[in-house]
Protein backbone atom coordinates (compact mmCIF):
# COMPACT_ATOMS: atom_id res chain seq x y z
CA UNK A 1 0.00 0.00 0.00
CA UNK A 2 1.32 3.23 -0.88
CA UNK A 3 1.74 5.76 2.56
CA UNK A 4 -0.28 8.56 1.50
CA UNK A 5 -3.24 5.97 1.25
CA UNK A 6 -4.38 6.44 -2.39
CA UNK A 7 -5.26 3.56 -4.56
CA UNK A 8 -4.40 5.27 -7.54
CA UNK A 9 -2.71 8.32 -8.46
CA UNK A 10 -2.44 10.09 -11.77
CA UNK A 11 0.77 12.45 -11.62
CA UNK A 12 0.73 15.52 -13.97
CA UNK A 13 -0.82 13.26 -16.74
CA UNK A 14 -0.86 14.77 -20.28
CA UNK A 15 -1.97 13.02 -23.70
CA UNK A 16 -1.04 14.52 -27.09
CA UNK A 17 -2.28 12.76 -30.14
CA UNK A 18 -0.02 13.08 -33.60
CA UNK A 19 -2.36 12.75 -36.58
CA UNK A 20 -1.98 13.31 -40.14
CA UNK A 21 -3.16 16.83 -40.37
CA UNK A 22 -2.55 17.96 -36.93
CA UNK A 23 -1.17 17.90 -33.41
CA UNK A 24 -4.81 16.94 -31.07
CA UNK A 25 -3.86 17.84 -27.05
CA UNK A 26 -6.70 15.69 -25.76
CA UNK A 27 -5.58 16.06 -22.27
CA UNK A 28 -3.76 18.91 -20.64
CA UNK A 29 -1.54 18.32 -17.44
CA UNK A 30 -3.66 16.27 -15.35
CA UNK A 31 -3.32 15.09 -11.21
CA UNK A 32 -5.75 13.89 -8.75
CA UNK A 33 -5.50 10.72 -6.80
CA UNK A 34 -8.78 8.28 -5.99
CA UNK A 35 -8.85 6.13 -2.37
CA UNK A 36 -9.52 3.17 -2.14
CA UNK A 37 -13.02 2.14 -2.89
CA UNK A 38 -14.01 5.74 -3.55
CA UNK A 39 -16.18 5.98 -6.38
CA UNK A 40 -15.15 9.34 -8.76
CA UNK A 41 -17.22 10.67 -11.48
CA UNK A 42 -15.62 12.53 -14.18
CA UNK A 43 -17.86 14.94 -15.85
CA UNK A 44 -17.57 16.60 -19.23
CA UNK A 45 -18.78 17.40 -22.22
CA UNK A 46 -17.77 15.14 -25.13
CA UNK A 47 -14.19 15.84 -26.72
CA UNK A 48 -13.19 17.28 -23.40
CA UNK A 49 -10.87 13.66 -22.97
CA UNK A 50 -12.28 12.03 -20.35
CA UNK A 51 -12.16 8.29 -22.07
CA UNK A 52 -8.43 9.47 -22.82
CA UNK A 53 -7.84 9.53 -19.07
CA UNK A 54 -9.64 6.17 -18.25
CA UNK A 55 -7.42 5.05 -21.01
CA UNK A 56 -4.49 6.01 -19.97
CA UNK A 57 -5.50 4.79 -16.65
CA UNK A 58 -6.15 1.37 -18.07
CA UNK A 59 -2.68 1.02 -19.87
CA UNK A 60 -4.67 1.35 -23.28
CA UNK A 61 -2.93 4.54 -24.01
CA UNK A 62 0.68 5.51 -23.78
CA UNK A 63 0.53 9.22 -21.59
CA UNK A 64 2.95 11.77 -23.56
CA UNK A 65 3.95 12.76 -20.28
CA UNK A 66 3.48 11.85 -16.76
CA UNK A 67 2.11 8.77 -14.85
CA UNK A 68 -0.13 6.69 -13.35
CA UNK A 69 0.43 4.79 -10.14
CA UNK A 70 -2.27 2.06 -9.01
CA UNK A 71 -1.31 0.75 -5.38
CA UNK A 72 1.99 2.30 -5.64
CA UNK A 73 3.49 0.71 -8.97
CA UNK A 74 3.45 2.40 -12.77
CA UNK A 75 1.03 1.80 -15.13
CA UNK A 76 2.98 0.52 -18.23
CA UNK A 77 0.38 -1.78 -20.08
CA UNK A 78 -2.84 -2.92 -19.86
CA UNK A 79 -3.72 -5.86 -17.47
CA UNK A 80 -6.22 -7.67 -15.82
CA UNK A 81 -6.29 -5.27 -12.42
CA UNK A 82 -7.88 -2.72 -14.23
CA UNK A 83 -11.50 -3.92 -15.34
CA UNK A 84 -13.05 -1.47 -17.94
CA UNK A 85 -16.71 -0.96 -19.48
CA UNK A 86 -17.27 0.43 -22.69
CA UNK A 87 -20.36 2.83 -23.80
CA UNK A 88 -20.24 0.57 -26.66
CA UNK A 89 -21.37 -3.34 -26.25
CA UNK A 90 -17.89 -5.28 -26.10
CA UNK A 91 -19.39 -8.66 -24.91
CA UNK A 92 -17.58 -10.99 -26.95
CA UNK A 93 -20.93 -12.36 -29.02
CA UNK A 94 -19.43 -15.96 -30.23
CA UNK A 95 -19.57 -16.73 -26.07
CA UNK A 96 -22.54 -17.12 -23.76
CA UNK A 97 -23.19 -15.14 -20.60
CA UNK A 98 -21.49 -17.26 -18.65
CA UNK A 99 -18.32 -17.96 -20.98
CA UNK A 100 -18.24 -13.75 -21.38
CA UNK A 101 -18.23 -13.51 -17.50
CA UNK A 102 -15.49 -16.58 -17.29
CA UNK A 103 -13.38 -14.90 -20.17
CA UNK A 104 -10.38 -13.44 -17.42
CA UNK A 105 -11.08 -16.58 -15.16
CA UNK A 106 -10.15 -19.00 -17.95
CA UNK A 107 -6.94 -17.12 -18.96
CA UNK A 108 -5.86 -17.04 -15.66
CA UNK A 109 -6.51 -20.45 -15.71
CA UNK A 110 -8.87 -21.12 -13.11
CA UNK A 111 -10.59 -24.27 -12.91
CA UNK A 112 -13.79 -24.92 -14.83
CA UNK A 113 -16.22 -25.66 -10.98
CA UNK A 114 -14.82 -22.96 -9.56
CA UNK A 115 -15.14 -20.72 -12.49
CA UNK A 116 -18.56 -21.97 -12.86
CA UNK A 117 -18.89 -20.60 -9.06
CA UNK A 118 -17.70 -17.44 -9.78
CA UNK A 119 -19.93 -16.73 -12.77
CA UNK A 120 -23.03 -17.45 -10.74
CA UNK A 121 -22.25 -14.86 -8.28
CA UNK A 122 -21.86 -12.57 -10.39
CA UNK A 123 -24.97 -13.27 -12.50
CA UNK A 124 -26.42 -13.37 -9.40
CA UNK A 125 -25.17 -9.74 -8.48
CA UNK A 126 -26.09 -8.51 -11.84
CA UNK A 127 -29.81 -10.03 -11.53
CA UNK A 128 -29.28 -12.29 -14.56
CA UNK A 129 -29.54 -15.80 -12.98
CA UNK A 130 -30.67 -18.09 -15.71
CA UNK A 131 -29.69 -16.20 -18.82
CA UNK A 132 -25.86 -18.33 -18.38
CA UNK A 133 -26.74 -20.02 -21.70
CA UNK A 134 -27.77 -17.25 -23.58
CA UNK A 135 -25.90 -15.87 -26.11
CA UNK A 136 -25.51 -11.58 -26.34
CA UNK A 137 -27.30 -11.43 -29.38
CA UNK A 138 -30.42 -11.96 -27.30
CA UNK A 139 -30.05 -9.94 -24.39
CA UNK A 140 -31.08 -6.33 -24.50
CA UNK A 141 -28.64 -2.93 -24.37
CA UNK A 142 -29.15 -2.74 -20.20
CA UNK A 143 -28.58 -6.55 -19.85
CA UNK A 144 -25.50 -6.46 -22.13
CA UNK A 145 -23.96 -3.97 -19.69
CA UNK A 146 -24.78 -5.60 -16.74
CA UNK A 147 -22.95 -8.99 -18.15
CA UNK A 148 -19.92 -6.38 -19.01
CA UNK A 149 -20.01 -5.48 -15.57
CA UNK A 150 -20.24 -8.93 -13.94
CA UNK A 151 -17.24 -9.72 -16.85
CA UNK A 152 -15.09 -7.16 -15.28
CA UNK A 153 -15.56 -7.91 -11.66
CA UNK A 154 -15.22 -11.56 -11.69
CA UNK A 155 -11.53 -10.64 -12.56
CA UNK A 156 -11.75 -8.61 -9.14
CA UNK A 157 -9.74 -5.87 -10.42
CA UNK A 158 -8.40 -3.12 -7.99
CA UNK A 159 -9.99 -0.69 -9.96
CA UNK A 160 -13.16 -0.90 -12.25
CA UNK A 161 -12.99 1.94 -14.65
CA UNK A 162 -16.54 2.42 -16.77
CA UNK A 163 -16.42 5.21 -19.83
CA UNK A 164 -19.85 6.31 -20.34
CA UNK A 165 -21.33 2.86 -19.70
CA UNK A 166 -25.13 3.75 -19.62
CA UNK A 167 -25.33 6.25 -22.70
CA UNK A 168 -26.31 4.04 -25.02
CA UNK A 169 -29.31 3.39 -23.13
CA UNK A 170 -32.98 4.66 -22.51
CA UNK A 171 -33.66 6.97 -19.46
CA UNK A 172 -35.19 4.24 -17.52
CA UNK A 173 -33.22 2.06 -18.57
CA UNK A 174 -29.89 4.04 -17.38
CA UNK A 175 -32.14 5.25 -14.01
CA UNK A 176 -32.35 1.28 -13.30
CA UNK A 177 -28.47 0.56 -13.76
CA UNK A 178 -27.42 3.72 -12.04
CA UNK A 179 -29.31 2.07 -8.65
CA UNK A 180 -27.86 -1.28 -9.63
CA UNK A 181 -24.33 -0.16 -9.74
CA UNK A 182 -24.46 1.76 -6.16
CA UNK A 183 -25.94 -1.44 -5.16
CA UNK A 184 -23.03 -3.53 -6.59
CA UNK A 185 -20.67 -1.09 -5.00
CA UNK A 186 -21.73 -1.08 -1.84
CA UNK A 187 -21.57 -5.18 -1.79
CA UNK A 188 -18.01 -5.23 -3.31
CA UNK A 189 -16.61 -1.68 -2.16
CA UNK A 190 -14.59 -1.72 -5.31
CA UNK A 191 -12.83 1.63 -6.30
CA UNK A 192 -14.77 2.58 -9.13
CA UNK A 193 -13.57 6.01 -11.77
CA UNK A 194 -16.95 6.76 -13.67
CA UNK A 195 -16.98 8.90 -16.97
CA UNK A 196 -20.11 10.42 -18.25
CA UNK A 197 -21.67 13.89 -19.61
CA UNK A 198 -24.60 13.62 -17.59
CA UNK A 199 -24.83 15.86 -15.07
CA UNK A 200 -27.36 13.73 -12.60
CA UNK A 201 -25.82 10.58 -12.71
CA UNK A 202 -22.20 12.27 -12.00
CA UNK A 203 -23.77 13.84 -8.83
CA UNK A 204 -26.05 10.16 -8.06
CA UNK A 205 -23.22 7.88 -8.07
CA UNK A 206 -20.25 9.69 -6.92
CA UNK A 207 -18.07 10.24 -3.65
CA UNK A 208 -16.71 12.95 -5.60
CA UNK A 209 -16.87 14.43 -9.13
CA UNK A 210 -14.11 15.78 -11.57
CA UNK A 211 -15.65 18.51 -13.82
CA UNK A 212 -13.49 18.57 -17.32
CA UNK A 213 -13.54 21.15 -19.44
CA UNK A 214 -12.99 20.92 -23.24
CA UNK A 215 -10.16 22.39 -25.84
CA UNK A 216 -7.37 21.54 -24.06
CA UNK A 217 -9.34 19.48 -21.51
CA UNK A 218 -8.42 19.60 -18.13
CA UNK A 219 -9.86 19.52 -14.66
CA UNK A 220 -11.41 22.22 -13.78
CA UNK A 221 -12.99 21.77 -10.26
CA UNK A 222 -13.39 18.89 -7.78
CA UNK A 223 -16.87 18.31 -6.25
CA UNK A 224 -17.41 16.54 -3.02
CA UNK A 225 -20.45 14.71 -2.85
CA UNK A 226 -21.76 14.45 0.82
CA UNK A 227 -25.25 13.01 0.00
CA UNK A 228 -25.83 9.35 2.32
CA UNK A 229 -25.59 6.13 1.08
CA UNK A 230 -26.91 4.03 0.54
CA UNK A 231 -28.98 6.31 -2.56
CA UNK A 232 -31.71 5.65 -4.11
CA UNK A 233 -33.26 7.41 -6.92
CA UNK A 234 -35.42 10.00 -4.75
CA UNK A 235 -32.04 11.48 -3.88
CA UNK A 236 -32.03 13.45 -7.21
CA UNK A 237 -35.27 15.76 -5.44
CA UNK A 238 -33.06 16.47 -2.58
CA UNK A 239 -32.40 19.99 -1.53
CA UNK A 240 -28.59 19.37 -1.29
CA UNK A 241 -28.33 17.19 -4.85
CA UNK A 242 -30.02 20.04 -6.21
CA UNK A 243 -27.20 22.38 -4.66
CA UNK A 244 -24.42 20.23 -6.23
CA UNK A 245 -26.81 20.50 -9.75
CA UNK A 246 -26.74 24.00 -9.69
CA UNK A 247 -23.44 24.88 -9.11
CA UNK A 248 -21.88 22.54 -11.54
CA UNK A 249 -24.68 23.56 -14.21
CA UNK A 250 -23.48 27.15 -13.66
CA UNK A 251 -19.57 26.25 -14.22
CA UNK A 252 -20.48 24.88 -17.40
CA UNK A 253 -22.55 28.08 -17.94
CA UNK A 254 -19.35 30.61 -16.98
CA UNK A 255 -16.70 27.68 -19.40
CA UNK A 256 -19.54 27.88 -22.73
CA UNK A 257 -19.49 31.87 -22.11
CA UNK A 258 -15.58 32.16 -21.96
CA UNK A 259 -15.57 29.44 -25.21
CA UNK A 260 -17.92 31.69 -26.95
CA UNK A 261 -16.01 34.46 -25.89
CA UNK A 262 -12.94 33.29 -27.13
CA UNK A 263 -13.85 32.32 -30.48
CA UNK B 1 -44.57 -8.67 -28.46
CA UNK B 2 -42.12 -10.81 -29.81
CA UNK B 3 -44.18 -13.21 -31.61
CA UNK B 4 -45.70 -10.09 -33.50
CA UNK B 5 -42.42 -9.24 -34.46
CA UNK B 6 -41.84 -12.84 -34.91
CA UNK B 7 -44.93 -13.09 -37.01
CA UNK B 8 -44.27 -10.04 -39.36
CA UNK B 9 -40.91 -11.16 -40.02
CA UNK B 10 -41.73 -14.79 -40.99
CA UNK B 11 -44.34 -13.57 -43.28
CA UNK B 12 -41.82 -10.94 -44.87
CA UNK B 13 -39.54 -14.08 -45.50
CA UNK B 14 -42.45 -16.51 -46.81
CA UNK B 15 -42.74 -12.65 -49.56
CA UNK B 16 -39.39 -12.90 -50.38
CA UNK B 17 -39.37 -16.57 -50.81
CA UNK B 18 -42.42 -16.25 -53.52
CA UNK B 19 -40.64 -13.20 -55.43
CA UNK B 20 -37.61 -15.47 -55.79
CA UNK B 21 -39.86 -18.47 -57.30
CA UNK B 22 -41.78 -15.84 -59.07
CA UNK B 23 -38.46 -14.57 -61.27
CA UNK B 24 -37.39 -18.12 -62.04
CA UNK B 25 -41.40 -18.64 -63.66
CA UNK B 26 -41.05 -15.59 -65.08
CA UNK B 27 -37.64 -16.33 -66.77
CA UNK B 28 -38.90 -20.03 -67.94
CA UNK B 29 -42.10 -18.24 -69.19
CA UNK B 30 -40.04 -15.99 -70.72
CA UNK B 31 -38.43 -18.57 -72.97
CA UNK B 32 -40.96 -21.10 -73.67
CA UNK B 33 -42.82 -18.64 -74.75
CA UNK B 34 -39.93 -17.89 -77.36
CA UNK B 35 -39.12 -21.06 -77.84
CA UNK B 36 -42.41 -22.94 -78.25
CA UNK B 37 -43.73 -20.01 -80.59
CA UNK B 38 -40.93 -20.32 -82.82
CA UNK B 39 -40.06 -16.60 -82.33
CA UNK B 40 -36.65 -18.35 -81.91
CA UNK B 41 -35.24 -20.80 -84.03
CA UNK B 42 -34.13 -23.80 -81.63
CA UNK B 43 -31.23 -24.29 -83.19
CA UNK B 44 -30.38 -20.96 -80.79
CA UNK B 45 -32.71 -21.67 -78.22
CA UNK B 46 -33.67 -24.86 -77.72
CA UNK B 47 -37.36 -25.44 -76.02
CA UNK B 48 -37.32 -26.42 -72.79
CA UNK B 49 -38.25 -30.13 -72.59
CA UNK B 50 -35.47 -30.78 -75.56
CA UNK B 51 -33.38 -29.54 -73.22
CA UNK B 52 -35.01 -31.59 -70.41
CA UNK B 53 -34.46 -34.86 -73.00
CA UNK B 54 -31.48 -34.27 -73.61
CA UNK B 55 -29.89 -34.14 -70.42
CA UNK B 56 -32.14 -37.23 -69.92
CA UNK B 57 -29.99 -39.00 -72.35
CA UNK B 58 -26.72 -37.18 -71.41
CA UNK B 59 -27.17 -38.72 -68.24
CA UNK B 60 -28.56 -42.47 -69.11
CA UNK B 61 -25.73 -42.43 -71.76
CA UNK B 62 -23.53 -45.26 -70.47
CA UNK B 63 -19.74 -43.58 -73.09
CA UNK B 64 -17.40 -41.60 -72.56
CA UNK B 65 -20.13 -38.37 -73.16
CA UNK B 66 -22.19 -39.20 -69.43
CA UNK B 67 -23.22 -36.03 -68.16
CA UNK B 68 -22.33 -37.05 -64.16
CA UNK B 69 -19.13 -38.38 -65.41
CA UNK B 70 -18.32 -34.91 -66.45
CA UNK B 71 -20.21 -32.92 -63.99
CA UNK B 72 -17.67 -35.06 -61.10
CA UNK B 73 -14.87 -34.17 -63.17
CA UNK B 74 -15.49 -30.59 -62.91
CA UNK B 75 -16.38 -30.57 -59.37
CA UNK B 76 -13.14 -32.31 -58.45
CA UNK B 77 -11.28 -30.18 -60.50
CA UNK B 78 -12.92 -26.96 -58.84
CA UNK B 79 -12.84 -28.58 -55.25
CA UNK B 80 -9.31 -29.17 -55.17
CA UNK B 81 -7.75 -25.93 -56.69
CA UNK B 82 -10.40 -24.04 -54.12
CA UNK B 83 -9.33 -26.42 -51.70
CA UNK B 84 -5.48 -26.03 -52.04
CA UNK B 85 -5.86 -22.09 -52.44
CA UNK B 86 -7.97 -21.95 -49.37
CA UNK B 87 -5.52 -23.61 -47.57
CA UNK B 88 -2.93 -21.52 -48.27
CA UNK B 89 -4.77 -18.25 -48.47
CA UNK B 90 -6.72 -18.19 -45.63
CA UNK B 91 -4.00 -18.25 -43.21
CA UNK B 92 -1.76 -16.14 -44.98
CA UNK B 93 -4.65 -13.60 -45.05
CA UNK B 94 -5.15 -13.85 -41.50
CA UNK B 95 -1.52 -12.81 -40.62
CA UNK B 96 -1.63 -9.89 -43.25
CA UNK B 97 -5.05 -9.20 -41.26
CA UNK B 98 -3.03 -9.00 -37.64
CA UNK B 99 0.67 -8.16 -38.48
CA UNK B 100 1.30 -5.03 -40.28
CA UNK B 101 4.89 -6.04 -41.53
CA UNK B 102 3.55 -9.13 -42.90
CA UNK B 103 0.70 -7.79 -44.82
CA UNK B 104 3.41 -4.03 -45.91
CA UNK B 105 5.08 -7.18 -47.65
CA UNK B 106 2.47 -9.09 -49.20
CA UNK B 107 -0.82 -6.56 -50.41
CA UNK B 108 1.13 -4.77 -52.91
CA UNK B 109 2.18 -7.90 -55.38
CA UNK B 110 -1.36 -9.34 -54.40
CA UNK B 111 -3.07 -6.13 -55.43
CA UNK B 112 -0.91 -6.14 -58.39
CA UNK B 113 -1.70 -9.59 -59.38
CA UNK B 114 -5.29 -9.64 -58.63
CA UNK B 115 -6.37 -7.20 -61.39
CA UNK B 116 -4.72 -9.50 -63.93
CA UNK B 117 -7.02 -11.74 -65.47
CA UNK B 118 -6.50 -15.82 -64.61
CA UNK B 119 -7.24 -16.79 -67.57
CA UNK B 120 -4.43 -14.65 -69.92
CA UNK B 121 -2.20 -16.87 -67.34
CA UNK B 122 -3.27 -19.98 -68.85
CA UNK B 123 -1.13 -20.39 -72.21
CA UNK B 124 1.69 -19.46 -69.59
CA UNK B 125 0.46 -22.68 -67.26
CA UNK B 126 -0.13 -25.00 -70.51
CA UNK B 127 3.89 -23.59 -71.54
CA UNK B 128 5.15 -24.07 -68.32
CA UNK B 129 3.03 -27.73 -66.52
CA UNK B 130 1.39 -29.13 -69.89
CA UNK B 131 -2.17 -29.65 -70.48
CA UNK B 132 -3.07 -31.82 -67.88
CA UNK B 133 -5.04 -31.70 -64.55
CA UNK B 134 -2.27 -29.51 -62.89
CA UNK B 135 -2.64 -27.04 -65.51
CA UNK B 136 -6.71 -26.95 -64.59
CA UNK B 137 -6.20 -26.91 -60.96
CA UNK B 138 -3.40 -24.50 -61.29
CA UNK B 139 -5.92 -21.94 -63.15
CA UNK B 140 -8.44 -22.26 -60.62
CA UNK B 141 -5.80 -21.81 -57.73
CA UNK B 142 -4.52 -18.62 -59.80
CA UNK B 143 -7.95 -17.25 -60.53
CA UNK B 144 -9.41 -17.89 -56.50
CA UNK B 145 -5.70 -17.44 -54.14
CA UNK B 146 -5.67 -13.66 -54.22
CA UNK B 147 -8.83 -12.62 -54.08
CA UNK B 148 -9.40 -14.58 -51.01
CA UNK B 149 -6.33 -14.04 -48.76
CA UNK B 150 -7.11 -10.53 -49.62
CA UNK B 151 -10.68 -10.75 -48.63
CA UNK B 152 -9.19 -13.11 -45.39
CA UNK B 153 -7.49 -9.68 -44.83
CA UNK B 154 -9.96 -7.41 -45.00
CA UNK B 155 -11.92 -9.48 -42.81
CA UNK B 156 -9.25 -10.00 -40.03
CA UNK B 157 -8.43 -6.54 -40.07
CA UNK B 158 -11.80 -4.92 -39.52
CA UNK B 159 -12.38 -7.03 -36.24
CA UNK B 160 -13.77 -4.13 -33.79
CA UNK B 161 -10.63 -2.35 -32.14
CA UNK B 162 -13.10 -2.03 -28.74
CA UNK B 163 -13.13 -5.99 -28.77
CA UNK B 164 -9.43 -6.56 -28.45
CA UNK B 165 -8.69 -3.64 -26.01
CA UNK B 166 -11.62 -4.96 -23.54
CA UNK B 167 -9.99 -8.35 -23.92
CA UNK B 168 -6.43 -6.40 -23.06
CA UNK B 169 -8.46 -5.13 -19.66
CA UNK B 170 -9.25 -8.70 -18.64
CA UNK B 171 -5.80 -10.11 -18.98
CA UNK B 172 -4.97 -11.07 -22.59
CA UNK B 173 -1.79 -11.11 -23.51
CA UNK B 174 -0.89 -11.04 -27.71
CA UNK B 175 -1.53 -14.92 -28.43
CA UNK B 176 -4.61 -14.79 -26.62
CA UNK B 177 -5.87 -12.00 -28.33
CA UNK B 178 -5.42 -13.68 -31.69
CA UNK B 179 -6.75 -16.77 -31.01
CA UNK B 180 -9.62 -16.24 -28.44
CA UNK B 181 -10.83 -12.57 -29.86
CA UNK B 182 -9.25 -12.45 -33.74
CA UNK B 183 -9.61 -15.57 -34.93
CA UNK B 184 -12.72 -16.69 -33.58
CA UNK B 185 -14.64 -12.92 -34.62
CA UNK B 186 -13.24 -13.18 -37.99
CA UNK B 187 -14.68 -16.88 -38.56
CA UNK B 188 -18.17 -15.85 -39.78
CA UNK B 189 -16.56 -13.70 -42.39
CA UNK B 190 -13.62 -15.88 -43.58
CA UNK B 191 -16.70 -18.60 -44.26
CA UNK B 192 -18.46 -16.18 -46.09
CA UNK B 193 -15.30 -14.93 -47.73
CA UNK B 194 -14.94 -18.84 -48.84
CA UNK B 195 -18.93 -19.16 -50.31
CA UNK B 196 -18.06 -16.09 -52.57
CA UNK B 197 -14.86 -17.28 -53.97
CA UNK B 198 -15.51 -20.64 -54.77
CA UNK B 199 -18.54 -19.39 -56.63
CA UNK B 200 -15.35 -17.26 -58.50
CA UNK B 201 -13.48 -20.82 -58.64
CA UNK B 202 -16.52 -22.08 -60.64
CA UNK B 203 -16.35 -19.35 -63.31
CA UNK B 204 -12.56 -20.04 -63.81
CA UNK B 205 -12.84 -23.82 -63.68
CA UNK B 206 -14.84 -23.12 -67.06
CA UNK B 207 -12.29 -20.88 -68.68
CA UNK B 208 -9.74 -23.58 -67.79
CA UNK B 209 -11.85 -26.56 -69.20
CA UNK B 210 -12.19 -24.02 -73.08
CA UNK B 211 -8.84 -25.10 -73.14
CA UNK B 212 -7.14 -28.00 -73.65
CA UNK B 213 -9.31 -30.10 -72.15
CA UNK B 214 -11.15 -33.51 -72.88
CA UNK B 215 -13.41 -33.46 -70.50
CA UNK B 216 -15.68 -31.64 -67.79
CA UNK B 217 -18.54 -29.16 -67.97
CA UNK B 218 -16.49 -26.47 -69.92
CA UNK B 219 -15.54 -29.31 -72.86
CA UNK B 220 -19.03 -30.62 -72.79
CA UNK B 221 -20.05 -26.82 -73.55
CA UNK B 222 -17.70 -25.89 -75.80
CA UNK B 223 -17.62 -29.30 -78.17
CA UNK B 224 -21.26 -28.84 -78.24
CA UNK B 225 -20.68 -25.26 -79.39
CA UNK B 226 -18.68 -26.24 -82.45
CA UNK B 227 -21.77 -28.63 -83.20
CA UNK B 228 -24.59 -26.12 -82.79
CA UNK B 229 -25.79 -28.25 -79.88
CA UNK B 230 -27.45 -25.77 -78.34
CA UNK B 231 -29.55 -28.27 -75.78
CA UNK B 232 -26.50 -29.30 -74.82
CA UNK B 233 -25.20 -25.93 -73.88
CA UNK B 234 -28.02 -25.77 -71.96
CA UNK B 235 -27.49 -28.71 -70.19
CA UNK B 236 -24.14 -27.34 -69.42
CA UNK B 237 -25.07 -24.26 -68.16
CA UNK B 238 -27.69 -25.43 -66.16
CA UNK B 239 -26.16 -27.98 -64.37
CA UNK B 240 -23.02 -25.60 -63.60
CA UNK B 241 -25.64 -23.34 -62.41
CA UNK B 242 -27.46 -25.96 -60.25
CA UNK B 243 -23.84 -27.00 -58.55
CA UNK B 244 -23.17 -23.39 -57.99
CA UNK B 245 -26.71 -23.53 -55.86
CA UNK B 246 -25.78 -26.39 -54.08
CA UNK B 247 -22.31 -25.34 -52.85
CA UNK B 248 -23.91 -22.21 -51.68
CA UNK B 249 -26.95 -23.76 -49.86
CA UNK B 250 -23.77 -25.90 -48.00
CA UNK B 251 -22.39 -23.03 -47.47
CA UNK B 252 -25.09 -21.35 -45.71
CA UNK B 253 -26.08 -24.28 -43.65
CA UNK B 254 -22.66 -24.54 -42.50
CA UNK B 255 -22.79 -20.85 -41.78
CA UNK B 256 -25.96 -21.24 -39.76
CA UNK B 257 -24.02 -24.21 -37.56
CA UNK B 258 -21.20 -23.04 -36.88
CA UNK B 259 -22.48 -19.52 -35.66
CA UNK B 260 -25.64 -20.05 -33.60
CA UNK B 261 -24.47 -16.93 -31.76
CA UNK B 262 -25.18 -14.69 -35.01
CA UNK B 263 -28.73 -14.79 -35.18
CA UNK B 264 -31.50 -14.26 -32.20
CA UNK B 265 -32.84 -16.58 -31.06
CA UNK B 266 -36.55 -17.44 -32.98
CA UNK B 267 -35.66 -14.80 -35.76
N1 LIG C 1 -6.54 8.00 -31.14
C1 LIG C 1 -6.77 9.34 -31.30
N2 LIG C 1 -6.16 10.00 -32.30
C2 LIG C 1 -6.36 11.32 -32.47
N3 LIG C 1 -7.16 12.08 -31.69
C3 LIG C 1 -7.79 11.46 -30.68
C4 LIG C 1 -7.63 10.06 -30.42
N4 LIG C 1 -8.39 9.74 -29.34
C5 LIG C 1 -9.00 10.87 -28.96
N5 LIG C 1 -8.64 11.92 -29.74
C6 LIG C 1 -9.09 13.31 -29.60
O1 LIG C 1 -8.87 13.71 -28.28
C7 LIG C 1 -9.92 14.49 -27.77
C8 LIG C 1 -10.49 13.87 -26.52
O2 LIG C 1 -11.07 12.61 -26.84
P1 LIG C 1 -11.80 11.70 -25.78
O3 LIG C 1 -10.89 11.44 -24.66
O4 LIG C 1 -12.34 10.53 -26.51
O5 LIG C 1 -13.00 12.64 -25.30
P2 LIG C 1 -14.35 12.26 -24.52
O6 LIG C 1 -14.26 10.84 -24.07
O7 LIG C 1 -14.41 13.25 -23.40
O8 LIG C 1 -15.47 12.48 -25.49
C9 LIG C 1 -10.93 14.61 -28.89
O9 LIG C 1 -10.75 15.83 -29.55
C10 LIG C 1 -10.58 13.45 -29.79
O10 LIG C 1 -10.89 13.75 -31.12
MG1 LIG D 1 -15.50 9.23 -24.56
Amino acid sequence: MPDNGHKLVIKSVSKTFQTKKARVTALQETTFDVREGEFVTILGPSGCGKSTILRVVAGLVEPSSGQVLLDGREIKSPGADRGMVFQSYTLFPWLTVQKNIEFGLELKNVDKRARAEIAQHYLKLIGLSGFENVYPVNLSGGMKQRVAIARALANEPEILLMDEPFGALDAQTRTIMQELLLSIWEETKKTIMFVTHDVEEAIFLGDTIYIMTARPGRIKEKIRVGLPRPRDYAVKDAPEFLEIKRRILELIREESIKAANAV
Amino acid sequence: MDGGLLNSKNMYKSWTDCLGAAHFALVFALWSALAYAGVVSNTFLPTPDQVLQTAYRMVVDPAGDNLLHHALISTLRVTVGFFISAVLAVPLGIFMGTLPKVRAFFEPMMGFIRYMPASAFIPLFILWIGLGEPEKVMVIFWGTFFQQALMVMDVTKNVAGELVEVSYTLGAKKLAVFSKIILPASLPGIIDTLRITFGWAWTYLIVAELVGASSGLGYVIIQAGRFLKTDVIFVGILVIGLLGMLTDLIFKLLYRVMFPWLTREGA
